[in-house]
């Protein structure tokens, strides 16, 4: 079965190690979710997992092939979606959609429609991006996952704002996701409705972290 | 961890050769000096002021030799991710631009008897403006950040983008030159040297280099003592 | 439409459509640069030949620093909004990114200058048989600042103060953009063959078109992570 996998994996942010010694493997149709106290290195391993930012060392591989060997085709099948909601104030909820739907190739109106509906953002359509609600704003970030479908959801902390009836929403475009052979990989506080799911706790590999930033610190350099 | 077994190994074969290197330096520019000043003859039209030449021209000399080092860091830090290269970039463009601003200090030091002027926008002196603006801006970009990495990532990239285009704007700068003094004003070096004041010159040129070498040496240490320290800092405060 | 071609140009009408929507924005440089343009006669005098001959500098020096004061928007709103995130996500590569965006900002920035620079002449009374040159000089020199531009304001992205920066990169590496800008409107002026000035902008918008998009698109990885 095609593994997206990643193998002994060591992050440094800023001369720190948040984590190391960490792997996974999400296969087709899987989900994984990312589970640790704030600082843990969740949304570091995120970017790492999109190609935002590469590990110190270890690697990440899609179906066996590296995926440092060729980043276009990653960056084709992710659909990253971050703390910010890269919505602008000035377009319409759906000229803002249109616009990144448009970035992963060609989308027409269906496209928009498909991910305004799926996040029940039809009646809001034609209104600026400067008077939605944080909530709703979240929701048009997450209308781009069904507007331009890609193999990888890589999702930080896509619950953060959102309403009962908006979290129903994305648990069923998740489910659809993976009905088709997509897969997710989700960092969240809250419990989210998964099934099949792994979990990830970053915890034990921040420690280690720790352990290997003390063990070189104390190895005498000179 | 590639990231600091290669700085114990830097320390330790730095230890070793600083103090020769340092020496070797010193004595150099000793020489040089005594030559330059005492030995080498007086010009019959310039007198003793062109005894500015034997620290203008290595200043100049150290000024482009420098940005070279720089550009082939950069480049080494962005292709190979080599640890050192960025201290090697972020140590050496301070010294760079010392060297960038003595060779304009004794440019215009020189000029003011030759030219009766402190400044002509002559081309040699203006292209040496820009580069000291190229290495006033490096530095600037490697501090602006908070994260050091990306400081040096940055000030990586704009470093080979100026080394690209130092010929360019001294071709340019040249072009304009030409364009605005048709009549060639004295050049600040002659266009045949005697031996006797090529000997100083090369004296100071390869003490200049030393010299260099030295104190990059001591600041990519200090550097790297300085990673050091805050690291075990961060990790004391972590364990409290 | 190949999807190549696509990413590139929903990235260029959007740009356009922002810079439409906020045109007083987009307004600021061009009157930054009449106004600046309009102080030198107080500092100088209002002398008509002084004038004339200053023209072409005047216009040009200006021109640069009307175009300096509109980088730093160039990549920081999608930088505080996330979208530069996505940007560096989406399949096309980041170089056709960077290229859409100066090619917006030279449309929204550079164009009005142009537009601009053949009234500033008049005021300053510059002899109109070199409004072609100037026009044609200008045409071929602000996509070269938009250019090295975008990648000082790429360099600076999460700087502290990165406003203050991008000047002091990118004044530097825009000086022979100067040179041969007035060069080729001096040699017009004065009856010589403005040519090969004009061939030298040429190369050096083709050097930029070239290298900046590599520059800026490794600048904005940089500064992704």
């Amino acid at each position: 079965m095609s593994l997206f996998e990643g193998r002994n994996l060591i992050c440094i942010r800023g001369g720190r190690h948040v984590f190391a010694g960490l792997g996974f493997a999400v296969s087709a149709g899987g989900a994984l979710v990312l589970v640790g106290p704030n600082g843990s290195g969740k949304s570091s391993l995120l970017r790492l997992m999109a190609g935002l930012s590469r590990p110190a060392s270890g690697g990440l591989s899609w179906a066996g092939a590296e995926i440092a060997g060729d980043p276009e085709a990653h960056r084709a099948r992710v659909r990253y979606i971050g703390h910010l909601d890269c919505v602008k104030a000035v377009l319409s909820v759906s000229e803002n959609l249109s616009f990144w739907a448009g970035q992963y190739g060609p989308a027409g109106p269906d496209e928009v429609r498909r991910g305004l509906e799926a996040f029940a953002l039809e009646n809001l359509a034609g209104l600026p991006g400067q008077v939605l609600s944080a909530g709703q704003r979240h929701r048009l970030a997450l209308a781009r996952l069904a507007a331009s479908p890609g193999e990888l959801w890589l999702l930080d902390e896509p619950t953060v704002g959102l309403d009962t009836a908006a979290q129903e929403h994305l648990t069923a475009a998740i489910a659809a996701h993976r009905g088709a052979g997509g897969r997710v990989v989700a960092a969240t506080h809250t419990p989210m409705d998964l099934p099949g799911a792994q979990t990830l706790t970053l915890e034990p590999f921040a420690l280690a972290a720790r352990a290997a930033e003390a063990e070189l610190d104390a190895e005498p350099a000179w | 961890m590639h990231r600091f077994a290669n700085p114990g190994r830097f320390l330790r074969l730095s230890n070793i050769v600083l103090p020769w290197i340092a020496a070797m330096a010193a004595g150099l520019i000793a020489v040089g000096l005594y030559l330059a000043l005492f030995v080498s003859p007086a010009d019959y039209q310039q007198g003793d002021s062109v005894r500015i030449m034997y620290v203008h021209v290595p200043s100049a000399w150290m000024a482009m030799f420098i940005y070279t080092v720089i550009a082939a860091a950069s480049a080494s830090s962005l292709i190979w991710r080599h640890p050192l290269a960025d201290l090697v970039a972020k140590a050496s463009s301070p010294i760079g631009a010392c060297f960038t601003f003595l060779a304009l200090a004794t440019g215009s030091l020189w000029g003011k008897p030759m030219w009766g002027a402190w400044w002509v926008w002559d081309a040699r002196l203006t292209s040496v403006l820009v580069l000291f603006f190229l290495y006033l801006g490096h530095m600037a970009l490697m501090g602006a950040f908070d994260n050091p990495t990306r400081g040096a990532r940055a000030a990586a990239i704009l470093a080979l983008v100026g080394f690209v285009n130092v010929p360019i704007i001294k071709f340019s700068v040249e072009w304009w030159s030409t364009l605005h003094q048709p009549s060639s004003v004295l050049r600040l070096d002659g266009p045949s040297i005697h031996p006797s004041m090529l000997w100083p010159l090369l004296a100071m040129g390869l003490g200049f280099k030393l010299y260099y070498l030295a104190l990059m040496l001591v600041r990519v240490k200090s550097e790297l003592i300085a990673a050091r320290v805050n690291a075990r800092a961060t990790a004391a405060a972590e364990a409290t | 439409m190949s999807g190549l071609a696509h990413g590139f140009w929903g990235l260029l009408t959007r740009d356009l459509r922002l810079a439409l929507r906020r045109r007083a924005d987009a307004s600021l440089a061009v009157l930054f640069f009449v106004l600046a343009a309009a102080l030198f006669p107080f500092g100088v005098g209002p002398e008509p030949n002084l004038l004339a001959r200053m023209a072409p500098g005047v216009i040009w020096v200006t021109a640069l620093l009307a175009v300096l004061l509109s980088l730093e928007r160039l990549f920081l709103a999608d930088y505080e909004d996330g979208s530069l995130e996505l940007m560096v996500l989406a399949p096309q590569p980041l170089e056709m990114t960077v290229l859409a965006k100066a090619l917006a900002h030279w449309l929204t920035t550079g164009l009005p200058l142009i537009a601009a620079a053949p009234l500033l002449a008049l005021l300053y009374n510059m002899d109109p048989a070199g409004l072609p040159m100037l026009v044609v000089a200008m045409a071929l020199g602000t996509p070269s600042l938009s250019l090295t531009g975008a990648v000082g304001a790429a360099l600076t992205l999460g700087a502290r103060r990165g406003g203050v920066l991008i000047p002091l990169l990118v004044l530097p590496l825009n000086i022979p953009v100067l040179i041969f800008g007035v060069a080729a409107l001096d040699a017009a002026l004065s009856g010589f063959n403005p040519l090969p000035h004009i061939m030298f902008l040429g190369a050096l918008f083709l050097g930029s078109l070239v290298l900046a998009p590599l520059a800026g698109a490794a600048a904005l990885r940089q500064a992704m992570e």
